[in-house]
């Protein structure tokens, strides 16, 4: 039994809130016409939220399998920064990278992050992690249940649910100019984008644009 | 039976991301642009994925009991509701759109 720490402490907490809203996720993954063991599939191997989202997301619009996949995996690749950043701070052995990339995860590395010793460290790591991976899975299950016993999505508001579940995913990023200017030049991008290809692809679209505002940012910053 | 690969495909990708940031040298990191650039895609793909979740059907462009969902999730978000909190609000929103005779 781990000592109840300040990192384990916050990390307990964070797996609790955001293990719940797995139930959105996986409402909305059936909803989009996968299956339940698809949608529980995604929250265990991938394990990611916006990701996940993402995929289903695509999915639900009616784009393919490969926009599905491109844009969740746009998506994950802060993860692979995150990687980095944690690799750095607690230098797990090379053999058990592969182990802690499985959890590496927005809230294990904000909570690991947030911590000012190695051990708190690890710890913060560990206990968002588990705690989250346990909490997720779980919930995606019953959300995905009870989603299939639901029938008619659109009577129960679960599309309009989805615009939620991106909006809250955006907003705590929205600080400052920068981010703020990419976020609306990419939701005109594929407003003008939505008629004109097949779907899916806007948001992929979107993505290219965004690369081009932020090079155009870090020009003006140079 | 198609949609099982793009599901594995995806998941194992998105994996192979998380993975190569362990393996990677990390002098990459001393290059701000990289995080920088991550971070810049991800909130340019959360804003689309809202708008296109929001306004569009198949390759059309719709208003609809979304955008309620949309709006009144805005207003959670903007009073400091939880995350929960935000994305049943949004539904039920919609929901109460379409009950009231809106499309």
């Amino acid at each position: 039994m781990p000592r109840l720490t300040p990192a384990v402490r916050s990390g307990l907490s964070i797996a609790i809130a955001v293990g719940i809203y797995g139930v959105s996720f996986g409402a909305l993954g059936v909803a989009a016409g996968l299956s339940v063991a698809q949608t529980c599939a995604l929250s265990l191997l991938m394990f990611t939220g916006g990701s996940q989202f993402a995929f289903v997301g695509v999915i639900a619009g009616g784009g393919t399998g490969l926009s599905a996949l491109t844009a969740a995996t746009l998506l994950g690749l802060r993860n692979g920064v995150y990687g980095m950043q944690l690799e750095a701070m607690l230098r797990p052995k090379r053999t058990m990278a592969p182990v802690y990339a499985q959890f590496t995860i927005d809230e294990s590395m904000a909570n690991a992050t947030a911590q000012e010793t190695p051990d708190e460290q690890s710890r913060g790591f560990w206990t968002a992690g588990l705690g989250v991976f346990v909490m997720w899975n779980t919930f995606t299950l019953v959300g995905a249940l009870a989603g299939n016993a639901m029938g008619d999505p659109a009577r129960w508001g679960l599309d309009g649910a989805a615009c939620a579940a991106f909006l809250g995913l955006l907003w705590p990023r929205l600080h400052g100019r920068d981010p703020i200017a990419i976020a609306v030049v990419c939701a005109v991008a594929t407003i003008v984008c939505i008629p004109l290809t097949p779907p899916g692809l806007p948001i992929i679209i979107a993505a290219v644009v965004a690369a081009a505002v932020w090079a155009s940012q870090h020009r003006r910053a140079a | 039976m198609d949609m099982w690969l793009w599901v594995l495909a995806a998941a194992a990708a998105c994996y192979a991301l998380k993975l190569l940031g362990y393996l990677l040298p990390k002098s990459l990191l001393d290059r701000p642009w990289v995080p920088s650039l991550a971070a810049a895609l991800t909130v340019g793909l959360l804003s689309s994925l809202v708008v296109a979740n929001t306004v569009s059907k198949g390759q059309g462009l719709v208003l609809d009991s979304r955008l309620l969902g949309l709006g009144a999730a805005a207003v959670a978000l903007k009073l400091k509701a939880p995350y929960i909190v935000v994305v049943i609000v949004g539904g039920a929103a919609t929901a109460a759109g379409r009950s009231a005779g809106l499309p």
